[in-house]
């Protein structure tokens, strides 16, 4: 799977939580009041159904969750085979 | 879609029902007014594996599939909701060192906690904090390579006896989650007694003071202990108490078939009272739409999917809410008897009660439900 192709996933599971729908790509989903708490754990199952990966203790670092661009560069990290 | 149990679930659900007729049933009425879960019957609850029903086989646990283990849920809910909430708790300790522990804190105690060899207990709330549970006061400040935890937590299911606790804290601001120990120095618990249900549910006070952990302790990373581990924590117990209110729920409709099928009044039994079948056809329609609620929060839990959060959470709030009105007409058919020690559903509906308030309150669950309402209905627009 492309970079691309995983940024559209994530933008389109986003969106379904958010009301604006043209998020930038590097605004800070958390910070901004975007989403709440629950939306965390909803994220970390999306990431790990929709790509086939699990998500550990180890990757607990606020930066791989928080824009669309660094849950994108997270999940091609963690699942490189996708390239 | 098969809504249908497999052979083997149907086997497992029976072989759950015989241990609650043969060791919970008929002394659950006595342990609720000695307000005590005997340690011999939890002993025996890790022996059948029941304790580790949500652990996989690789550490120990028995592995269940989500309809299984809800199951058994249902059918431990059913003897008594007060040691439903052993499962409950140690599950959700469990389960958050599952999702997010370290490879260690996983070998070292999911094997233990899946066999009753020790028992968790979580601890979230506090004198101050209820539902607000980001807002905790326990505090936790890093020192060399351990931490100095200090707080009071509140309202402690199985904390009287419970060997190993899930503790949320503060650390720098940041909600953090730590393992603590009961043999940590600086730690110490008080006994609640007199509570309106969950009499033998062994509830406790946790006093916390300047309990020194090693930063191996630590679950999950500081400032992920509210949204990702209490949260899982949180899920897995809506699920278990969904389950239970449905068990619990059987309980009273099973009563009060029995009472108005053998009691009479004005010359026939009470099952012939109109007003009578209203409340029995009432017990029996909510309590198969709640099957069917618990049946899809499993198929998804089971698959992993996102939507398990809202599902689960749905299925708790209407679960909670059908048993208490379930419960009070129990009561109400039985009449004076009801309310007296010689029939269970005095204490069907004082446990009710705590499932309404227990792992989110009916409150927390509709706004969540609410505003999952309108985010679907803000995405179907869109759609259009």
């Amino acid at each position: 799977m492309s970079t691309d192709e995983i940024k559209e996933k994530i933008k389109a599971f986003i969106c379904q939580f958010v009301q604006n729908v043209d998020i930038p790509d590097d605004e800070d989903l958390f910070a901004s009041g975007l989403v709440n708490s629950l939306f965390a754990m909803q994220l970390v199952l999306h990431i790990e159904k929709e790509f086939q990966l699990k998500v550990e203790n180890d990757d607990l670092d606020y930066e791989n969750f928080k824009s669309i661009n660094t849950i994108t560069d997270f999940i091609g990290q963690k699942a490189p085979n996708n390239e | 879609m098969n809504l249908e149990l497999t052979p083997e679930q149907i086997e497992s659900r029976k072989s759950f029902s015989d241990f609650v007729d043969e060791y919970i049933a008929p002394v659950a009425d006595q342990y609720d007014r000695n307000e005590e879960t005997p340690i011999e019957l939890i002993k025996r609850l890790g022996e059948q594996g029941f304790l580790g029903a949500f652990i996989p086989e690789e550490y120990g646990g028995r592995g269940m599939d989500m309809v299984t283990a809800g199951l058994l849920c249902e059918e431990i809910g059913s003897g008594s909701a007060s040691l439903l909430s052993l499962l409950t708790v140690n599950g959700m300790v469990s389960q958050s060192i599952l999702k997010w522990g370290t490879n260690a804190q996983k070998e070292h105690w999911l094997p233990k906690l899946a066999t009753g060899e020790k028992v968790a207990a979580f601890g979230v709330t506090e004198p101050n904090i209820g539902s607000d549970a980001k807002s905790v006061e326990t505090t936790a400040e890093l020192s060399g390579n351990s931490y100095i935890i200090n707080g009071r937590k509140k309202w402690i299911s199985y904390g009287q006896v419970a060997d190993l606790f899930l503790i949320l804290t503060q650390c720098d601001g940041k909600p953090t989650t730590f393992l603590i120990e009961r043999d940590t120095p600086g730690f110490s618990t008080t006994p609640i007694t007199g509570l309106l249900g969950f009499r033998s549910a062994m509830l406790a006070e946790l006093h916390i003071e300047k309990c020194r952990v090693p930063e191996e302790n630590l679950v999950g990373k500081p400032g992920f202990g509210f949204s990702h581990v209490t949260n899982v924590a949180l899920d897995h117990g809506r699920y278990c108490v969904g389950w239970g209110c449905l068990g619990l729920a059987e309980a009273c409709l099973q009563a009060s078939l029995s009472y108005t099928s053998e009691r009479k009044q004005f010359g026939t039994n009470l099952r012939g009272h109109q007003l009578i079948q209203e409340m029995i056809a009432d017990m029996i329609t909510n309590i198969k739409a709640t099957r069917l609620l618990c049946y899809h929060a499993a198929y998804l839990k089971e698959a992993g999917d996102p939507g398990m959060i809202m599902e689960t959470s749905i299925m708790k709030y209407f679960a909670s809410r059908m048993v208490n009105k379930i419960a009070n007409d129990a009561v109400q058919i039985h009449g004076a008897h009801g309310c007296g020690s010689e029939y269970s559903v005095q204490r069907y509906l004082r446990d009710a009660k705590i499932m309404e308030i227990i792992e989110g309150s009916s409150q927390m669950q509709q706004i969540i439900i609410a505003k999952s309402g309108y985010m679907n209905f803000r995405l179907e627009k869109r759609k259009k």
